[in-house]
This record gives C-alpha cells, structure tokens and sequence, in this order.
C-alpha cells in the first residue's frame, strides 16, 4: 500500500463498520490513527491502495455508511 | 459443559429474570481476554490494542442488530442495563404537556421515570389495566388515547407472571396513530424472538445480563432504522472519541447518546452471549421449548403435590412462575431454599407493585422461579420436593 488514500470518518464507531464491509467484499484496507494534519478527532482511520478506493468508496455509499472525506496520502 | 458444572456445582439457580447465571463458557472467556489481552479503550487512540477493542465493540453492534431486526448497527446505543435505556428514552422524547400510555404489568424502571415527570407537572400519563392478567387491547388504546399523546411505552413480558403483550397489533396501532412506541424486552430479549421493522416499534430498551446471557452492566437501546433520531434529546453529554474539535455533543448515532468510555468487557461477553443464542440449533425455539418444558412440569406437579400452592403464570409461559403457598410467607419460603436447599428464587413485589396490585398480591407479594435453558428437570424436581419439606413444616 505505498500509494494509498485514507477513508476519515466523523466517528470511530463508522471506521469499525467500513472495515467490515471492506473485509467482506476482499478489499484490502488497514486501520491507523488519524494523520493530524487532516483532521483533530480521535482514533482511527481506514487506509485503502489508490488502486482501490473508488471500489471502496462505492461499497461504503451501498452500504450507507457515512464517512467525512477521502483523502489521498502523498 | 465441564466449565458449566464447575460454576454450579450443587447449587440451583432459578432466580434468572434478575440475572441469568450461570453464564456460557465463551461470555466468560470473552471477559477474560478482553481483561488480559486487550484492554485498551475503544475509539480514542489509534494503536492496535485500541484497534481490537473497537472491535469487540462493534461485532457486538453488528450481532445485536442482525439479532433484533435492525439494518444499521448504528442504531445499537450501548447502556449500562434496560433501566438506564430506558431513562434515556423516556426523558429524552417526553416534553411538556406530553401525555403517555402505559400497562398495569409495568417494572418500576417505567413507571418511576413516567411518575417522577408527572410529579413535576411535565407529563400526563395513562395506565391501562389490560385483562385479568393484564395485557393490554388497541380497544383499551383507543379510549385512552387524546391530542396530546405521544408515546406508548409498555413491557414486553412481564418479570412477575410472564404474560406477553401483543406487541404487533400494539405496534400496528402506534404507527396507524402517528405515535412512538417504546418496548422494554428486558425479560423477553434471548427468548421471544423481536423484530424492530416488522413490529412497527421504535426503540426497544434490553438488558444484557438476563436472557442474553451476557454480563451484569450491560443492556442497550435499539433504534428502528426508521425513526428520526432529532426527536431524542441525549441525557448525557461528554468524550465520545468522535469530533474531538467541537464542544458541542455530535449529533449522530450512536456517539450522541453514548458519551464516556463503554463497558467493553461487558459488552465483549455480551455479543457472544448473542452468538450463544444464535447458536443453538433451533435458536429461539430451543430457548422457549426448553423454558415451557420446565414451567410446565413445575406448575403441574406443584398443583398436585403442595397443599396451598397458587401460581400465577400461565403453564405455557417462557419460564417465569409467580407464585404463593397458603399459610406460607414468601420470604420465608425463600430463605429456606436458599439456607437448607441452596435453591436461589426471589421474593416480594420484584421491582413490580402495579403488576402484584393488578394479579391481587400487593404487597406480601410472591415467590419467582426464572427459568433458564441451563436449568434441569431434575432440578425442578429437587426444588419441588424441597417445596413440599417446607410446607408441611419439616
């Protein structure tokens, strides 16, 4: 995952359900503190391969899971 | 099974409507290596054992949501037990001048709240005394309906007798008249099987350490996917681990009504307490099969063979038996099958007056035997012959 984007969620609790789905449709994805220079909350956020992420984010929107913004890691 | 008999040992435990014991092996190991393994706080870091304990938390989310019918495991608001859910909703919907319906059959943890805002001249309220065994018709319901009513807001299945309120005609009504319906399944959680959509309710208030099998301080509220949570005020605010940067609680679920650290031990016993019961091979069924079995067997024969015996639960029930024995205090019943026969049962009003006012038996109150699916016939019938030393005075 050298090129990868972060899922930021406004909770936690949502970053728990994403992996969820995520792991279940075999998308690779890994949990890790929030960078602090995206966002001032607390724990964690969902890490997922640029190759992968709009996959992703299509699976996270079928589901309804709400999330903040998706940012690309450089 | 060995880890079972170990806990029990020789002592017979039918006091399982205030707290099921024993528990399965995996609550209990679930604990343990949440206590020894894990142990760090869900939600705030974000190291691995910070990771792990988010998710207990939300595999018990996703397994209590799938177990009540519920599409998001959002709506799954962890509380402390059914009590403190309940407060939660009753004082976070109810506003002034709301009027309230509610049953004859009621646990204190509704009918205090329900009374203390009536004392402060917030709320009206409405108690419907149902039938002979006080459940409760949508004819009762019409009468007692007015402008200003909000919600209904009633129990399940009652901790005193075990008669079950016809919870879909009730739901079916509520959603017909534009109400909420709030259900306390603190006693029928784990045994009858519930379902938020197809049952019209809004929320239900459970308690994790009765027929779930889970530890004690645990319970939750559910929110039906439907129902607008705007409508609920939360009735405490603080850390939730989420929008760290505002001081003002987030409005989302379930972190709004979910400020300060859960009780993730509880709550990791708890979800495989859940998976117990989805466990069994005909889930529910199994549950309610094996507690009509027991109940059955203990009214008939007790019938028959104790001079003066008086149940006041049905012989069908789920494993909830209310009853007296002429001539006989009920706490000294009690107290002497627990100090001469090690059998655990309850006395008194069990939290309950309006119920032992509704059955006739305010305020001596009764005996309870709660069934639950690790008890045995063979122990009914040591607690039957125990019953009948007692009555004729041995």
């Amino acid at each position: 995952m050298r090129e990868s984007s972060v899922i930021l969620f406004h909770s936690s609790n949502y970053a728990m359900w994403a992996v969820d789905v995520l792991n279940k449709n075999n998308i690779e994805n890994k949990l890790i503190p929030v960078p602090r220079d995206l966002s001032s909350d607390c724990g964690y956020c969902v890490m997922v391969g640029y190759d992968l992420i709009a996959q992703a984010e299509e699976f996270l929107k079928r589901e309804n899971i709400e999330f903040d913004r998706i940012v690309d890691l450089k | 099974m060995t880890k079972i008999s170990r806990l029990k040992n020789n002592t017979i435990y039918f006091d399982n409507s205030a707290t099921s014991f024993p528990k399965p092996p995996a609550v209990v190991d679930a604990v343990v290596d949440y206590m020894t393994l894990v142990g760090a706080n869900p939600g705030r870091s974000g190291h691995r054992m910070a990771c792990e304990a988010g998710k207990i938390v939300f595999q018990a989310r996703k397994n209590i949501a799938e177990f009540f019918g519920v599409k998001s495991p959002m709506n799954v608001i962890f509380s402390s037990n059914a009590t403190d859910s309940l407060n939660l909703a009753i004082k976070g919907i109810l506003c002034q001048d709301d009027h309230v319906i509610t049953s004859s059959m009621e646990h204190n943890s509704i009918i205090r709240p329900l009374k203390m805002l009536e004392d402060r001249g917030i709320i009206s309220i409405t108690v419907l005394p149902g039938d002979d065994s006080g459940i409760i018709s949508t004819g009762e319901l019409d009468s007692a309906k007015k402008n200003n009513t909000k919600a209904v807001i009633i129990n399940h299945m009652s901790n005193v007798t075990g008669i079950v309120q016809p919870v879909a005609e009730i739901g079916k009504w509520c959603k017909k008249n534009n109400m909420i319906f709030i259900l306390d399944c603190a006693q029928s959680a784990g045994i009858i099987p519930i379902d938020l959509k197809s049952d019209s309710i809004d929320m239900i208030a459970f308690a994790g350490h009765k027929g779930l099998y889970g530890p004690t301080g645990t319970g939750g509220l559910i929110i039906s996917d439907s129902f607008d949570v705007r409508k609920m005020n939360p009735l405490k605010e603080g850390g939730t681990g989420s929008m760290s940067d505002k001081t003002v609680q987030p409005n989302f679920l379930p972190d709004m009504y979910e400020s300060g650290t859960l009780n993730v031990a509880g709550i990791a016993g708890l979800s495989k307490g859940v998976e117990f019961l989805n466990n069994m091979p005909e889930k529910l069924k199994s549950v309610q099969l094996h507690k009509v079995t027991l109940q059955k067997y203990f009214i008939e024969k007790a019938s028959k063979r104790i001079d003066g015996f008086k149940s006041y639960s049905a012989s069908s029930g789920f494993g909830v038996v209310s009853f007296t024995i002429g001539g006989l205090s009920v706490s000294e019943i009690t107290q002497r099958l627990s100090d001469d026969f090690d059998i655990m049962s309850r006395q008194g009003l069990h939290c309950s007056p309006l119920a032992h006012q509704r059955i006739g038996t305010f305020p001596e109150g009764t005996v309870r035997f709660s069934f639950s699916v690790f008890n045995t016939i063979y122990e009914v019938e040591t607690a039957l012959e125990a019953l009948k030393i007692i009555r004729d005075g041995k």
